[in-house]
Order: C-alpha cells, then sequence, then structure tokens
C-alpha cells in the first residue's frame, strides 16, 4: 500500500502521518506530481488560510495535479474546502470537485449555545451515505475546528448541526473529504481513515 | 450537538506529569503519555500539557514529548508553557501539537497573539488567562499567578478575541485548588461578551460543579487536574452524570 499525504503550506499535517502509522500504514508526505500520481491512496490534509493554499497548490500546479486523480483521495478541512467549487474566505475559487460551496459561519446571537465561531469541539454527524463513512458511526462524535463550512449538496455524505445543518463529509467519485478531523476524532476517526485506507 | 468538553490537564515538569497545589507540595504522578492514553480511553474530550519546566535544556526534552504524545494519541491536546516568540509555537507545531497555550507571554507582548494566529490560524492560540477577584475586580495575574498586571479580566479577554486567539482558558485563582466549584459569575458574562469559546479551570471538586459551570457558567469546556489524576472523579461516570443533567457530552 502506497500512502502520500500531500505537502502543502498548512500546519500539523504530522498528525495525519501519525494517525496512519497507528494503523500500521506508512505514508510519504510530498508535493512531488510523480510520487502522488503513482499512489494508491493519497491524504489532503490541511489546517490554514483558502486564498494562500489555493495561491501555493495554483504555484505548484499542484491544483490540476489533484483534479485528474483516479485513485481514492480524502481531503480533511481545508483540504475539503480546496476539493470544493468556491470558498468565501478571503473570495477563493477552488478546485472545483465538488459542487457545493464554502461558506462563513455566522453566529446567531440568542440561540442558545450556538453563539460562538469557530465550532470547535466534538460534535455528532448524521445520515451517513455509506461506503467510508460506514453505518456503524451513525451519529457518532466526531472532531471539527472551522469557522467556514460546506454547504449541503449532492455530495453531502454526512451531516452534522452547528447554527444550520451543513456538509461533514463529501463524496464524489474517487474524491472523500471531511469538515471533521478524522486524525484527531478518537475510535471514529480511525474506522473512517481505516475504511478509506482499505478502499 | 456540539459536546460540552471535559479535559484533564497534566502539569510537566523534567518529562513527568507532576501535582501539586498553587506550586507548592509538587510530586510526580505518572508519564505524560501513558496518563493521556489512559485518560483518551476514558473518554476525555482533550488534553492540556503545561511545561512548568524552568531550564531551557529541559524544554528540548519537553518538544519532543510533544512528539511522543502526538503518536499516541487519537484526540487534540494543547501544549503550554515557555512559548515567548514564534520560533517556540512552530517547533511545538512541528511536533504535533493541535493547539498552544500561551499566558504571560501574551500579556507582556499581546502582539504574540496575532503572530501566532496569522502564520498558524486561530484555531492553534489559546489564551490563558489567571485573574484574580479583589475588591470587585478581575486583575490578570502572569508568572504562574505571582504577579499582578495592570489588565482587567474582561477587557484583556476582548483584546485576545480581537487579535485573533481561537479559544480563552479561564482560572479564577480565587477558586483554584479549592474544590468548591468553578466562578460561574464570571465565566457567564464572560461566555457571554465573546464568539470564542470558554475553557472553565479552577474550582472543580465534585461533579456537580461541572454541570453548573456547562449551564450557569455557560462554559464550552471544563479542565480539571487533581480531582482526575487522583481518581476523585473518573471521566466515564462525570459523563454519565451529566448526560442525566442533559448536559450534551460524548460518549
Amino acid at each position: 500500500m502506497n500512502v502520500v499525504i500531500i505537502k502543502y503550506n498548512a500546519g500539523n499535517i504530522q498528525s495525519v502521518d501519525y494517525a496512519l502509522r497507528r494503523l500500521g500504514v506508512s505514508a510519504e508526505i510530498t508535493n512531488d506530481h510523480g510520487k502522488i500520481l503513482a499512489a494508491d491512496k493519497v491524504i489532503f490534509p490541511g489546517v490554514g488560510e483558502a486564498g494562500t493554499t489555493m495561491q501555493y497548490l495554483r504555484k505548484n500546479k499542484l491544483d490540476e495535479l489533484i483534479k485528474d486523480l483516479k485513485q481514492p483521495l480524502l481531503g480533511i478541512c481545508l483540504g475539503m474546502h480546496m476539493l470544493c467549487r468556491h470558498s468565501e474566505e478571503r473570495d477563493t475559487d477552488c478546485i472545483g470537485i465538488f459542487e457545493e460551496e464554502v461558506k462563513k459561519f455566522v453566529p446567531e446571537p440568542g440561540k442558545e449555545n450556538i453563539t460562538k465561531v469557530p465550532q470547535m469541539g466534538w460534535n455528532n454527524i448524521y445520515d451517513l451515505k455509506n461506503g467510508i463513512f460506514d453505518l456503524t458511526l451513525e451519529n457518532k462524535y466526531v472532531y471539527f475546528v472551522h469557522s467556514y463550512y460546506v454547504t449541503m449538496g449532492k455530495d453531502t455524505a454526512a451531516t452534522c448541526d452547528y447554527i444550520l445543518p451543513f456538509s461533514a463529509a463529501l463524496t464524489k467519485d474517487n474524491f472523500y473529504a471531511t469538515q471533521f478531523h478524522p486524525e484527531k476524532s478518537g475510535k471514529a476517526g480511525a474506522k473512517i481513515i481505516e475504511n478509506f485506507i482499505k478502499l | 450537538m456540539l459536546a460540552k468538553r471535559i479535559i484533564p490537564c497534566l502539569d510537566i515538569r523534567d518529562g513527568k506529569v507532576v501535582k501539586g497545589v498553587k506550586f507548592l507540595n509538587i510530586q510526580e504522578v505518572g508519564d505524560p503519555v501513558e496518563m493521556g492514553s489512559k485518560y483518551s480511553d476514558d473518554g476525555a474530550d482533550e488534553l492540556v500539557y503545561l511545561d512548568i519546566t524552568a531550564s531551557h535544556e529541559n524544554r528540548k526534552l519537553f518538544a519532543r514529548l510533544v512528539k511522543d504524545i502526538s503518536r499516541y494519541l487519537n484526540i487534540p491536546f494543547t501544549v503550554g508553557g515557555g512559548i515567548n516568540e514564534l520560533r517556540d509555537a512552530e517547533i511545538l507545531l512541528n511536533a504535533g501539537a493541535d493547539k498552544l497555550s500561551i499566558n504571560t507571554s501574551a500579556v507582556k507582548g499581546p502582539e504574540l497573539i496575532n503572530q501566532i494566529a496569522e502564520n498558524f490560524g486561530s484555531q492553534f492560540v489559546v489564551v490563558a488567562i489567571d485573574a484574580q477577584l479583589k475588591d470587585n475586580k478581575w486583575t490578570v495575574f502572569i508568572n504562574g499567578g505571582r504577579i499582578a498586571s495592570d489588565k482587567e479580566l474582561f477587557s484583556w479577554a476582548k483584546e485576545i478575541e480581537e487579535r485573533g486567539a481561537g479559544e480563552i482558558l479561564f482560572t479564577s485563582m480565587n477558586h483554584d485548588g479549592t474544590k468548591n466549584g468553578f466562578a460561574c459569575e464570571a465565566l457567564a458574562t464572560l461566555s457571554e461578551s465573546l464568539s470564542i469559546p470558554v475553557i472553565a479551570s479552577g474550582g472543580a471538586g465534585e461533579m456537580e460543579h461541572f454541570s453548573e459551570v456547562f449551564t450557569r457558567g455557560k462554559a464550552d469546556a471544563g479542565l480539571a487536574a487533581s480531582i482526575f489524576h487522583f481518581n476523585e472523579i473518573s471521566i466515564p461516570q462525570l459523563k454519565q452524570y451529566l448526560i442525566e443533567k442533559n448536559v450534551p457530552v460524548r460518549v
């Protein structure tokens, strides 16, 4: 099994690598086109800001490369946002694999306990589409940290509620994405990574 | 529904978890990775590791420890202690920390909050505030609660938010170590005036204190150390209790 983690100017990529190692999978962190193309599985992690990240991807022609990948790819958090059509974060046009859009959470004062942005912490996911988001994970809690969310749409593979229902996960063809951090989501998160690796 | 978080806090000195009351009578209570894994298995939602080591040499030890913790733990963890400049933050980020907690260095040079937030994201910066209520005024203290600063709790908290921090960890020095409950009134005021999450610290002694801090205190997370380390309250038991009190928690 040849797993590659796409390296770019984002924080804490290391923890994705550690999560894979806990499952006995060793991955390579790289931005080398050849290595990414040759991988069995590609993970596109991310903590950071959409505008500068997209600039980096374009500069390194990673945007086009990612779009054409045929092997399973898992985008995490900002990685998920980058796979969508557009992000409100610095009004950024993204790669556009998923038609869903990335919008900023607008706090609703007065709505109890839902006045804070970012959403930070554990929330439950529901209406799982199966596949790597298998039904044993229905209603499980996973770890989120985000100020921007992906709208609901035809690619939605799991839903979460915070201020409003949003896409906790997306799937389309060989592309998978999660808003939450499976690498930090305890046993539920480890199961999702394992399911992805086993595809 | 977003769950309220239970966060055990581990003080680290020379690579070991230690526990003392207000920096006195410090005793070793265990190995950081082992204790962290155990808390994670028990259902802790997050962990905080604070380096209380004084020497520069042992700071490097802490960075190595952060790497070990990151390898084993599959829940988020925050690290703090001795972060004075952006470079310190970067070392800990690369070691695998999910968040940093800064306290004294933020009071002395608030620009550090902006710098870390701009470089590594708001989610990476937790600003810890130690404050004491005296004559109806909450004064912010630095250097582990030893020196009073010129800052007032609520205006400082607002500034921290505006500078881009992702969370505030508030410890009431009046409540810390008393085991008589959290500073719910001040916490509620903080939580209502801020749009970033507030972690409550100081005063946990009974399970009831946690349900209070999440309802009356409107806190997003509750942090404690000794009651967990000395097994006075177990996390599974606490979460069961909170569910019975209709507090949303992850089980």
